[in-house]
């Protein structure tokens, strides 16, 4: 039987691969011609990366060498463009009027990159990341002095691109539009931890950055301007912000075309006789940029050109990031649907983050960061559908642990351990040692084990497993620990730890923390979130950009919600003080914005309730107007400073209470503290603010003035200890700016200050604030976070900040097809 | 893309845009069936309740998004953004009606009966 003729367009990965997996089921079938646009053999595409960065060479990622089309009987056409096809005489028209006939002809003209139309996007040194010529061009560019490269996309390939060009010297900055980098396969803890690791080779990251105009000098690229006007200068600019099926032939041909073109599960297009494979098709909706659903495709399509019987019928994805030392796999998807759960670990010492995501006991996705060697089992568990639930406990280690413990109960694994099976992985503490040390020297406790053996001191995450060997040496002479509280469910790390090592190991961001203190969650929970921004608030201030979302509504919109949605707005008062402008102005919003209610509150100021969350911002503007900031009535920080009138019109008055109450209100307001502070300022004993229920309160004597602190007049009553004397108005200051910091730095959050004291003990306060040198530390460390405190929120967000929670979404009446 | 299985008819309407929801954060969405919450996890997964909690009628969209959870601002119970219900402590008192969504090229879509209901 003579041989039919099959013509493939497309001499890339998937027009290759297809032509593989025909020879290799039937070799004499079809007499074979490929058209390739690059004048060069079949390379492996994916493996440009490597190339870029130096590690290997093109030689080496060459699929078919020149033998390999002569030894199979392959014609190639290299470096020839096809320019049509002629379905009703099965022709296909190449460049210089070259006519090839077909039986079959394939599809394989792959993608083209997507280049974003900036201004500037034709200057000299703007390239894409797509064949050998961008590589070399890249390579090029590296080579000249002071060469910086910005990459447009943060994406796998631009990742690939950034890290490639920092290996050739060149400083390399990745823009990214989204606020996770790969944000369709990484979480936002993995996406932070590749944000530090590319970091560490050289690649810095701008998030949540539009590219705005392409900026050049004497027809090259100079730089990057970004839409909020930041330029990023730059000698070579890479657009990698994507791929588009190539299916200009395909549509000019007639065939169907979507996205890319149309094919059905054996990956034939309208046209029985014309296959599209790889990049340019498009199977049930979906076109695919990564090779192992290519490499499926290719496979059915070989079955039906061989009159075999395997459907293509979509692909499950994963992902690999080819970056040196940089571990990244994620596979499936993160969240969604009912009944998903997470199962995450982190090891901070190794930098590893892996999240597995199940649902109805299946594995539905995964992202593993700095460790990904199971990527591959947790993919096929994925793919195969198996019910894990019986391994759920173990899954998250691998399929080595996971597979040696199976069948065993946790403590017949233990057992079954040999004594030369390291269980700390921090310490190189093996079982031998740690029932050893039990046995010889009688330790019967986590802490005895750890001061000893040094096994479950460092990271903690081998503690389950040390108790596991106290409870199986000891028997029942073995009690489970109760430690410090933690935290919250996310940790088991108490409150005091996770303040020491955000200072201690320079912990400036929510991820790093979640990170450095295995944190077992993703994102934290409505606990322990606000608390952490509040750590690193009162640690890093000028260093940490506070984080909204980690904030309870009210410190969010700088306004205090009520039963019914609406809020309460209370404006500044300094120690109670007003003026007749004031509060013209107050009745002037109340109403004109028909605000509901107008109540005197027990801080000595004005409360407006019943404002529409949409309001705020022109009720704000309107205060603002006539001086007034805000109360912060809301906050986890300083709210009031109640006075009386004392020396300057009480007859009993000792001192100037009032002018000291507005001196500490204007020093401190702004200030955020673990739970709410409220001071009081009374100008004798007869102590008309109150001032001995606050959580700090001045009573003023003759002599001068007796500091106070720890009252409470709320859940529980309780009267304030008396603190220490002092002889002035600017001693006063200092401790009262002392006390609050210490109280800042060791307060757990939400602790109010007659907690806090109970807890460490009024006596270990009293040390820290008599030390003179050691109570200028706090006071200068309290002034300097002022300095990035002081700033009216309410004035903020008038001016913008923040604007888009004030304003609803609205329906745009606009019907979507469904 | 997350679709969420509904009673039929529906209609889907274009509310924006998803990066218009803040990653762990929400909006509220005033509609002719009352206040919707449209939800963003940190994952980026996009989900809309409406904006009532079923404890006292808290606005969900105020409340602080961790996972696939909010926590109602008024008195902290937690809501699952996909079912409705409440989880935790208080788990099984109730349920707010869940509101199905679409994302379709970036563009968040909420399922609206065609009566209205």
């Amino acid at each position: 039987m003579d041989k039919q003729r099959l013509v493939v367009i497309g001499n890339g990965m998937a027009g290759c691969r297809a032509v593989e997996e025909i020879l290799k089921r039937d070799p004499d079938r079809y007499e074979i011609a490929i058209f390739g646009a690059e004048p060069r053999v079949n390379y492996n595409r994916i493996m440009l990366s490597p190339v870029l960065a130096g590690e290997k060479s093109f030689d080496d990622i060459v699929i078919n060498d020149a033998a390999w089309y002569r030894d199979n009987g392959v014609t190639l056409h290299a470096g020839r463009a096809v320019t049509g096809v002629d379905r009703t005489r099965r022709v296909v028209l190449a460049e210089g009027g070259l006519e090839v006939p077909y039986d079959r002809l394939i599809l394989a003209t792959g993608s083209d990159p997507v280049r974003l139309p900036l201004p500037g996007a034709d200057l000299k040194g703007v390239v894409t990341f797509r064949d050998l010529d961008d590589v070399e061009a890249m390579v090029a560019a590296s080579a000249e002095p002071n060469a910086r490269a910005v990459v447009i996309g943060g994406g796998l390939l631009g990742i690939e691109a950034a890290y490639g060009l920092a290996r050739r010297g060149m400083a390399a900055t990745v823009v990214h539009l989204m606020d996770v980098l790969m944000e369709r396969q990484l979480d936002e803890a993995a996406g932070f931890l590749l944000t530090e690791a590319m970091r560490d080779r050289g690649v810095e990251t701008v998030l949540g950055a539009q590219s705005e105009e392409i900026l050049g000098e004497d027809g090259r690229v100079a730089g990057l301007r970004l839409k909020d006007g930041t330029v990023l200068p730059c000698s070579l600019l890479v657009m990698a912000v994507g791929i588009r099926p190539n299916a200009a032939l395909a549509k000019a041909a007639g065939l169907d075309v979507g996205r890319g073109v149309q094919v059905d599960d054996a990956m034939r297009t309208s046209d029985p006789a014309i296959y599209a494979v790889g990049e340019c098709a498009e199977h049930r909706g979906q076109c695919y940029g990564l090779v192992a659903p290519i490499w499926e495709m290719c496979r059915a399509l070989a079955e039906d050109m061989t009159d075999g019987d395997g459907l293509y019928e979509g692909s499950v994805l994963s992902t690999r990031l080819k970056v040196s030392g940089v571990d990244v796999f994620s596979a499936g998807r993160f969240s969604g649907g009912e009944g998903c759960e997470d199962i995450v670990f982190r090891d901070a010492g190794r930098g590893v983050y892996k999240r597995l995501v199940l649902q109805d006991g299946k594995v539905v996705g995964g992202v593993l960061f700095g460790d990904a060697a199971d990527g591959g089992w947790y993919f096929d568990l994925m793919k195969s559908g198996r019910d894990v639930a019986a391994i759920r406990d173990t899954l998250i280690f691998g399929q080595a642990i996971t597979e040696g413990l199976d069948g065993l109960d946790p403590s017949s694994a233990v057992a079954a351990m040999a004594d030369t099976a390291e269980v700390c992985g921090c310490n190189g503490v093996c079982k031998g040692a740690i029932t050893g040390a039990v046995t010889a020297q009688g330790l019967s406790t986590l802490d005895e084990v750890r001061a000893v053996t040094k096994a479950s001191a460092s990271c903690g995450s081998c503690t389950p497993l040390v108790e596991q060997l106290l409870k199986l040496t000891l028997g029942d002479g073995f009690e489970v620990q109760t430690g410090p509280k933690p935290l919250c469910k996310c940790t088991a790390h108490p409150h005091s730890l996770v303040r020491e090592r955000i200072v201690s190991a320079e912990l400036k961001s929510i991820p790093a923390v979640m990170q450095a203190l295995e944190w077992t969650t993703p994102d934290g929970c409505a606990s322990c979130r606000p608390a952490l921004n509040y750590y690193l608030v009162c640690a890093w201030p000028g260093d940490y950009r506070d984080d909204p979302q980690s904030r309870f509504v009210n410190e969010r919109v700088h306004a205090n919600i009520q039963k019914d949605g609406t809020y309460s707005v209370v404006p500044r008062m300094w120690g109670g003080m007003t003026t007749p402008a004031e509060l013209r102005a107050i009745a002037d919003v109340a109403e004109k914005f028909a605000i509901p209610a107008v109540k005197v509150t027990g801080g000595q100021r004005i409360d407006l309730l019943g404002v529409k969350k949409e309001d705020l911002p022109a009720v704000w503007s309107d205060l603002n107007a006539a001086g007034m900031v805000s109360g912060h009535a809301y906050a986890k920080g300083l709210r009031t400073v109640k006075t009386c009138v004392g020396s300057d019109w009480c007859r009993f008055g000792t001192q100037d209470s009032t002018g000291l109450g507005v001196r500490l209100e204007k020093f401190m307001w702004g200030s955020w503290t673990p739970a709410k502070v409220k001071l009081g300022v009374s100008g004798c004993p007869r102590n008309c603010a109150e001032a001995t229920c606050k959580d700090v309160g001045v009573i003023c004597v003759d002599s001068g003035y007796e500091i106070h602190i720890g009252g409470a007049a709320g859940l529980h009553i309780r009267g304030t200890e008396i603190l220490t004397r002092v002889a002035t108005e600017q001693e006063a200051v200092w401790t009262i700016c002392a006390l609050v910091q210490l109280y800042r730095e060791q307060g757990w959050y939400l602790e109010r200050i007659y907690k806090w004291m109970d807890r460490v003990g009024l006596d270990s306060i009293k040390a820290a604030l008599a030390d003179p040198e050691g109570r200028k530390a706090l006071y200068d460390r309290f002034a300097y976070s002022q300095r990035f405190a002081r700033i009216d929120p309410w004035a903020e967000r008038v001016a913008g900040r923040h604007h888009e929670q004030f304003n609803p979404m609205s329906l745009r009446l606009e019907f979507a097809p469904a | 893309m997350n679709v969420h299985v509904t009673p039929s008819p529906v209609v889907w309407i274009d509310v924006g845009a998803a990066t218009d929801i803040p990653r762990r954060g929400a909006r509220r969405l005033p509609s002719p069936i009352g206040d919707i919450a449209v939800f963003r996890t940190g994952d980026g997964e996009v989900y809309a309740l409406r904006d009532a909690c079923p404890h006292k009628g808290g606005p969900l969209s105020q409340g602080i998004v961790h996972g696939r959870a909010v926590a109602c601002p008024l008195h902290n119970w937690t809501i699952d953004l996909a079912t409705g219900h409440p989880t935790g402590a208080d788990a099984g008192k109730g349920c707010t009606p869940v509101v199905p969504v679409q994302i379709r090229d970036g563009r968040v879509l909420l399922g609206m009966s065609v009566d209205g209901a």
